[in-house]
Parts: structure tokens; C-alpha cells; sequence
């Protein structure tokens, strides 16, 4: 700031505390915003407001008890979570799950993005002053919680995805409950188009704000639609496919710009994509799909045979990633050959979005900031762990 | 011999096995209402339900007939009897005249405490909710009524940073001329409290000081987010005055009249018997006109998608951060107050204010009709409210100045070219 006389009117640059307690930053982000008139000049994200030591924590308990850890990470969408969890410890233990496990993983991991991007879907419209798309995304996501209850007890944090398998079999009814919700939430898909995607007001808030190129978007290590927004076509499930996704037929939508509405939209065609995914796996699960001879998927079959409760896997390391709701999400596990692991490692892709903003905030206005955080799409408990 | 009481254990809510739910018979899974609402009863009797409250409606109207002609007879006739028994006439002219202000008065008070239930109504149906359904029995009818009681009992709080004075005048300015500029709406035919030759001057004067009182109310908070609210919501106003009042010129051109019920006669009779002489029938002057005064009108009331002085999610709640009880509650009823105003204008100018949208639905009084079509226009205002997102300040601008007021103005002279045409038209000079 330059110094001048007390009577004359002093410009310089303002300092703003954004968050951690502001109703737009989805959780405890802090962001040190310095701003000049309406143009931010430097934007600072500070993390670290919702640790909680959870990479310490995995290290004094064993495989089974640290699996509850991980549905505490991204808690908007816990299966992924415990899907990359099992992949990397069955990698350590060499346990391979029965194939209906599977197919089950893969619903629970795509009806789970749904309803984490209709979380997305609802707060971003919040941000943007939109109120009834809010109502209409968790209308639906109720109901994926309904089929999710019903599945497992649990609601938000399921812990149904277990090392070997899953925790239970889908109940009877249950494959009727879920193809009636896709059948009901594939048509919702265009309401929220014309309801929002393509409003005049919200394109104007959203397109061309906070654009990130590809080359950017690579080298700032983003995953998921954020990346996929600005022209990268990486998904895990196309690249290392696990579980039963190369059995799958399904596209992954990319963007051009990279702005705040390819963001957005990225997300919406994925939730078009993921029911898809769902269909296919109803119609396995059903026996109807053209599985190889001698591969039919009988019911109740959904744990390795011979995991030992307490589980003691040789000394070695091993890393799995998956396509969670919010990118690539790795676990790292290092064993010495006692029950607990020796060292538990979890790369979020909250954390790795996150860091992008100090770029991309620069030069927006402050009107924007909300708009930019607001589409990545950050859960806070998986940025801070 | 005592009886030992045991306990006794209620069917579980939820079917359940091991924490599991078993089936979710008993949550609301709105696929059937989907698949065809028709086939749910409760769609179906609540059709029936408003249809039949608008068919009693319409009957009540019709009994009841033409309030305004009654009216005069009945002042006169007041004055006879004063006359009579030797009262004097002033006394009988000032009771007429404090009766008269009372249902004035009336008018906004009736008017939010139907509008916020319609509301509540309405975001909460298109929301695929219920909204009030407890307070007064019939679909949470008495909310509003509880709420102002609420607001009665609530304490009012003036912080410690506030300019006093000016904090208890802010909601007193932003309220009286709402009130004020009821006075030259033609509620129905010949039903006026004042029946001013510059109706339309007078209405847009004594709305425009409104925003004083906002701008009071955001300076005396002693609050960064009050100022900011009450800047930007002055800077809003101002600025969408201007096509608003612009977008009404060519409804003067035309009817070449600033009385408002005037312009709502002028709007009687129907050309070719079947499509009636509303201003917004005029070709593309008219629907340019209202177009631009029905955005106009939602950007001076505050409502989304211009609702940035009270921006939550920025601003927390803009100008009235700091008000609460019945201060708050006072520009609350403005904003419907507003609201109301803006659909009455809107009804007078462009709809043809009482008369009926054809011949022979006549039957029904004017006042009816009057309050049908404001019902309507109000009806879009909450629709606009729920389904758009919000603009960002400098667009809400570039929108005004660049857009808007441009088209409002290139609007007048269209109407001149119209206003030529049908000259030249009326002197038989086109066509032979």
C-alpha cells in the first residue's frame, strides 16, 4: 500500500477471510482471499480445519476395523471409499471376491456417484441462487439412500463393502426397488437440463468462469470431472478397469473448456452414465446378461472363501485405485506381517482438486469464487483426512 | 393381588431384519405419482377441491355483483341523514374519509397475510413438498396468522452500532408509501379511494420513495453486509425505474391518458368480437411493453432472479440484517405490498384491468376480474422466484442498461410508428 495523506481517499488491497465458517464453502475450507475492488489478486486455500489423523488411526487397527475408517473420508459418497479400501488390502492378503461380490461392488460404487453428484447438483444451484433443484436432488438421492438401507442398515456411512466381499446380499425386492428408481431417475436427468443446465442466468454465472486448461488441469494433478471437464479423457474404470468394468458397456463424458458449467455438466451426463451402469448390473445380478459358461451369479455368494477374521496379510505393500465420485481415489497399504498395517496411505482427490484454486481464483471476481469452489465438488473430510 | 404392568411394545415403523430395512413401503417414493398422478386419489381430490373453491369463488362474485356503483348512493345517502338530524357535514365527510383509509390500509395487510401462505404454498408444491399443512386445520390456512404473532412477541433488537433514530425510521419510510400507493388503483369499476388524473405519475413517485427507506435501513444497521445490501438494492432500483417507467409510455401514447382507471376503461370491447382490446394485444408494441415491465416490476420488488440486495448466500439477508420483530415484519409486507401493486399495474395496463377476456363471461363483476388477473400475474412472480438462479451484480446491470433500457426506449417509438399507422388507418387513408 502506498503511503499518502491522511485526507486523501487510500485504494489498496483488501484482505478477506472466506470461510471457515461461510455458508459456500461446503465444510471448514478457509481461503485467504486478497481482493482488489471486486478482482481477487491472490487466493491462499488453508486446509487442515477437519483432521483428524485417519492415516495414524488405520495403523492401530487391524483390516477389518480400519475398513469404518474410511467411510469418515468422503462421507458424501463412503462405498468408493470402501471399495478402493478392500481392492488395496485383497491386493495385499491375494483374496479374490466371488463375482456376484462384484457386480454388487459396482452398483453400490455407481448408485453412490449418483447420489453424491445429486449433492453436487443441489448445493451448486444453491450457490447459484437456484432453490428448488436442491429439493428435487435430494428427493431423489432419499431414495438411493432407501435402496442403500435396505441393502446394509446404513444411510450415510455403510462400511457394506468388506475385505473378500460384501456384507450382505441384496434382500428380496430389492433388484425391483432399484430398477424402479433408475426407470423413475433417468427421465429426472432432462428436467434438471431445462430446469438448470441450460438457463440463460446460470450459463452466464457458469460458462467461462474459472476455466482451466487441460495442460493446467495435468499438471495441477486433478481427477475425476474436473479433469475430465478440460478435455482429458482418464477415468480408472476405462484406463485400469477393476472389479467387473470391462465387462461393462458405458461412455465417459468429457468437456471442452474446462469452465464451471463443463464442470457442471460433466457430472450431470456421468449421472446418465452411471444409471446405465446400474441397468447392466441388475440384468447380471437378474441372469438375463450373457455371462461366460459357468459364471452365473447364484445368490448368496458374495465372500471369498477362507478370510480369516482377523486378517494377517504377508509382509509386502500394495496400492489400488478407483474412479471414485470425486476422482481417483488410491489407497496404499504397507504390511509387515502383523494384523495392523504397517503404514496406510490414502491419496483423496478432494485434496488434489483443492490445491488448483490459488491458480484459477486469481483474477475472478469475488462473485465468482463461490461459482469456482462450488464446482469442484469438494467434501472436506476427504480433503483434510 | 396387584397387576403388574407390562410393558407394551408398538409395531416397528419399519420392517426390519439385523438393521436392515426390508422394504420401503412406508417412505415416500414419488415414482408412482410419476408414472400417472391421475391414479393417486389424493391428486384427484385435490383437483376437485380447487376447482371447486374456484367455481364458489366465481358464484360469491356473482351474488355479491358490482361493488363500486353501490358506493355513492351510500354516501349520499349518509348525508341525508346527517342533513336530517342536523349533524354536521363535515363530521360525516371526515368518518367517510377515515373509513375509506381503513380499507386502504386493509389492502396490504390482507394482501401478505394471503401472499406468504400462497407462497409457502406454492415453492413448497413445486418442490415436491407439503409447506404449512398445521396451523388452522385446512392446509396450514392460519400460518401466516402465527407468524405474525410470532413476530409480535418477538423482542426487537437494535445493535449496539446502529444509528437509533434512523433505524426505527427505515422501516417507517419503506412502509407508508407502500400503503400511499394504493390509493389511485382501480379496484374495480368506479372502485377508487382517489381517482387522480396523474394515477400513473403519482403511483411511480410515491413507489420510488420506498428506497429511501431501504438505503436507511442498510446505513443506520452499522453492519458491512446491511450497507452493502442497502447500496446495491438502491443502485438496483434506481437503475430498473427507469425501463419500467419507460415500458408504460406507450400504454399513455395510446391511451393518451395518465388516469389509471381511464386506461382500464379504454380497454373495453373486443375486435372482431373475440380477441379484447388489452394493450398487450397491440402488435409487438404491447408485448414488448409488458415483457419489459414485468422484469422491471421483479427487479424493483427484489425477488429472484434480482434478488442481490438480500443475496444469502453472499450477503446473508442484505438491507434487513438487522432488524427483527415487527421492524422486520414491516418490510416484509412492503415487499408483498409491492408485489401486489406491480400485478395490479400490470392488470390496469396491459389486461384490461376489470373488463372480462370475453363477452360473454360478463357476468362476472369487474372486481372479480380485476383480482383474477393480478391472482395470475402474481402466481408468475412466485414461479419466477422458484425456478430461477440469481443474477450476478455487474450482469444485473449490463442487463439494464444495455438491454433493457434500450429496448423500452426504441419501444416508445415503435408505438409513435403504431400510433400513425392506426391514425392513418382510422382516416381511411390506407387501403381506399
Amino acid at each position: 500500500m502506498t503511503q499518502e495523506s491522511s485526507t486523501a481517499l487510500k485504494t489498496g488491497q483488501m484482505f478477506i477471510n472466506f470461510g471457515p465458517q461461510h455458508p459456500s464453502t461446503h465444510g471448514v475450507l478457509r481461503i485467504a482471499l486478497t481482493v482488489e475492488g471486486e478482482v481477487v489478486v491472490k487466493a491462499d486455500p488453508d486446509v487442515g480445519y477437519l483432521h483428524r489423523g485417519i492415516e495414524k488411526l488405520f495403523e492401530a487397527r487391524n483390516y477389518s476395523q480400519g475398513l469404518i475408517l474410511t467411510d469418515r473420508l468422503d462421507y458424501v459418497s463412503a462405498m468408493p471409499n470402501n471399495l478402493a479400501y478392500c481392492l488395496a488390502v485383497e491386493r495385499l492378503a491375494a483374496v479374490q471376491p466371488p463375482l456376484r461380490a462384484q457386480y454388487l461392488r459396482v452398483m453400490v460404487s455407481e448408485l453412490t456417484r449418483i447420489a453424491s453428484h445429486l449433492v453436487f447438483f443441489g448445493t451448486f444451484s444453491v450457490d447459484m441462487g437456484a432453490f428448488t433443484p436442491f429439493l428435487y436432488a435430494f428427493r431423489e438421492r432419499e431414495m438411493i439412500l432407501d435402496l442403500f438401507e435396505m441393502l446394509c442398515g446404513g444411510r450415510l456411512l455403510y462400511s457394506y463393502i468388506r475385505v473378500g466381499g460384501v456384507s450382505a446380499d441384496c434382500p428380496a425386492g430389492w433388484e425391483e426397488k432399484c430398477g424402479e428408481f433408475i426407470t423413475f431417475f433417468k427421465p429426472r436427468l432432462k428436467d434438471y437440463d431445462t430446469l438448470l443446465s441450460f438457463n440463460p442466468i446460470f450459463k452466464d454465472r457458469t460458462a467461462n468462469v474459472g476455466r482451466i486448461s487441460a495442460a493446467q488441469a495435468l499438471s495441477w494433478g486433478l481427477s475425476g470431472p474436473n479433469l475430465r471437464a478440460s478435455g482429458p479423457d482418464y477415468d480408472v474404470r476405462k484406463a485400469e478397469p477393476y472389479c467387473v468394468y470391462d465387462k461393462l458397456d458405458f461412455t465417459v463424458p468429457t468437456g471442452k473448456t474446462g469452465s464451471c458449467w463443463d464442470r457442471y455438466y460433466c457430472r450431470m451426463l456421468e449421472m446418465g452414465q452411471s444409471a446405465e451402469i446400474v441397468l447392466q448390473c441388475l440384468d447380471a445380478l437378474a441372469g438375463t446378461a450373457c455371462l461366460p459358461a459357468g459364471r452365473e451369479l447364484p445368490p448368496g455368494e458374495i465372500m471369498a472363501k477362507g478370510v480369516p477374521k482377523i486378517l494377517k496379510p504377508p509382509a509386502g505393500q500394495a496400492y489400488a485405485h478407483i474412479e471414485a465420485s470425486r476422482g481417483d481415489l488410491g489407497f496404499y497399504a504397507v504390511s509387515d506381517g502383523s494384523p495392523t498395517p504397517y503404514r496406510m496411505h490414502v491419496r483423496g482427490p478432494s485434496f488434489l482438486n483443492v490445491a488448483i484454486l490459488q491458480e484459477i481464483l486469481a483474477g475472478c471476481k469475488i462473485a465468482d469464487v463461490v461459482a469456482v469452489l462450488g464446482s469442484f465438488d469438494i467434501v472436506l473430510g476427504e480433503v483434510d483426512r | 393381588m396387584e397387576e403388574t404392568i407390562q410393558p407394551k411394545f408398538s409395531e416397528p415403523v419399519f420392517n426390519r431384519s439385523h438393521g436392515r430395512l426390508l422394504m420401503p413401503e412406508n417412505r415416500y417414493w414419488p415414482t408412482r405419482m410419476w408414472k400417472n398422478p391421475w391414479s393417486l386419489p389424493t391428486y384427484r381430490r385435490g383437483a376437485a377441491v380447487l376447482a371447486g373453491l374456484l367455481s364458489g369463488a366465481a358464484g360469491a362474485a356473482w351474488l355479491l355483483g358490482e361493488i363500486g356503483p353501490r358506493v355513492a348512493p351510500l354516501y349520499s345517502m349518509a348525508e341525508q341523514y346527517a342533513l336530517s338530524y342536523g349533524i354536521p357535514l363535515f363530521l360525516v365527510q371526515t368518518a367517510w374519509t377515515v373509513i375509506k383509509a381503513a380499507v386502504l390500509l386493509a389492502v396490504p395487510l390482507v394482501n401478505a397475510l394471503f401472499a406468504v401462505w400462497w407462497e409457502r404454498k406454492i415453492s413448497a408444491h413445486m418442490q415436491s413438498r407439503m409447506g404449512p399443512m398445521y396451523v388452522g386445520r385446512w392446509h396450514g390456512a392460519l400460518q401466516t396468522i402465527a407468524d405474525g404473532i410470532k413476530l409480535f412477541l418477538k423482542e426487537d433488537l437494535v445493535p449496539e452500532s446502529a444509528d437509533k433514530i434512523v433505524h426505527l425510521l427505515a422501516p417507517v419510510a419503506v412502509i407508508i408509501p407502500a400503503i400511499l400507493v394504493f390509493a389511485p388503483i382501480p379496484f374495480g369499476r368506479e372502485l377508487v379511494y382517489a381517482d387522480l388524473d396523474i394515477g400513473t405519475v403519482y403511483v411511480f413517485a410515491v413507489g420510488g420513495v420506498s428506497v429511501m427507506g431501504i438505503i436507511m435501513a442498510g446505513w443506520a444497521s452499522g453492519n458491512k453486509f446491511s450497507l452493502l445490501g442497502g447500496l446495491r438494492s438502491a443502485a438496483q432500483l434506481v437503475s430498473y425505474e427507469l425501463p419500467r417507467t419507460f415500458s408504460v409510455i406507450p400504454v399513455i401514447m395510446l391511451a393518451g391518458t395518465l388516469n389509471l382507471s381511464a386506461i382500464a376503461g379504454l380497454q373495453a370491447g373486443y375486435w372482431g368480437g373475440v380477441l379484447p382490446r388489452w394493450f398487450i394485444f397491440y402488435p409487438v408494441v404491447g408485448q414488448v411493453a409488458f415483457v419489459v415491465f414485468l422484469i422491471a416490476s421483479v427487479a424493483e420488488t427484489n425477488r429472484i432472479p434480482f434478488d442481490i440486495p438480500e443475496a444469502e448466500s453472499e450477503l446473508v439477508a442484505g438491507f434487513n440484517t438487522e432488524y427483527s420483530g415487527m421492524k422486520f415484519a414491516l418490510f416484509f409486507l412492503s415487499e408483498f405490498a409491492y408485489v401486489l401493486l406491480s400485478c395490479l399495474l400490470m392488470a390496469a395496463f396491459f389486461f384490461g384491468g376489470g373488463e372480462p377476456p370475453l363477452p360473454f363471461l360478463g357476468f362476472l363483476p369487474s372486481w372479480a376480474w380485476f383480482l383474477g388477473k393480478t391472482l395470475v400475474l402474481m402466481f408468475c412472480f412466485l414461479w419466477f422466484r422458484w425456478t430461477f438462479p440469481r443474477f450476478r451484480v455487474d450482469r444485473l446491470m449490463d442487463f439494464n442498461w444495455k438491454f433493457l433500457l434500450p429496448v423500452s426506449l426504441l419501444n416508445i417509438a415503435a408505438a409513435g410508428v403504431l400510433i400513425w399507422f392506426l391514425d392513418c388507418w382510422a382516416a381511411g387513408l390506407l387501403g381506399g
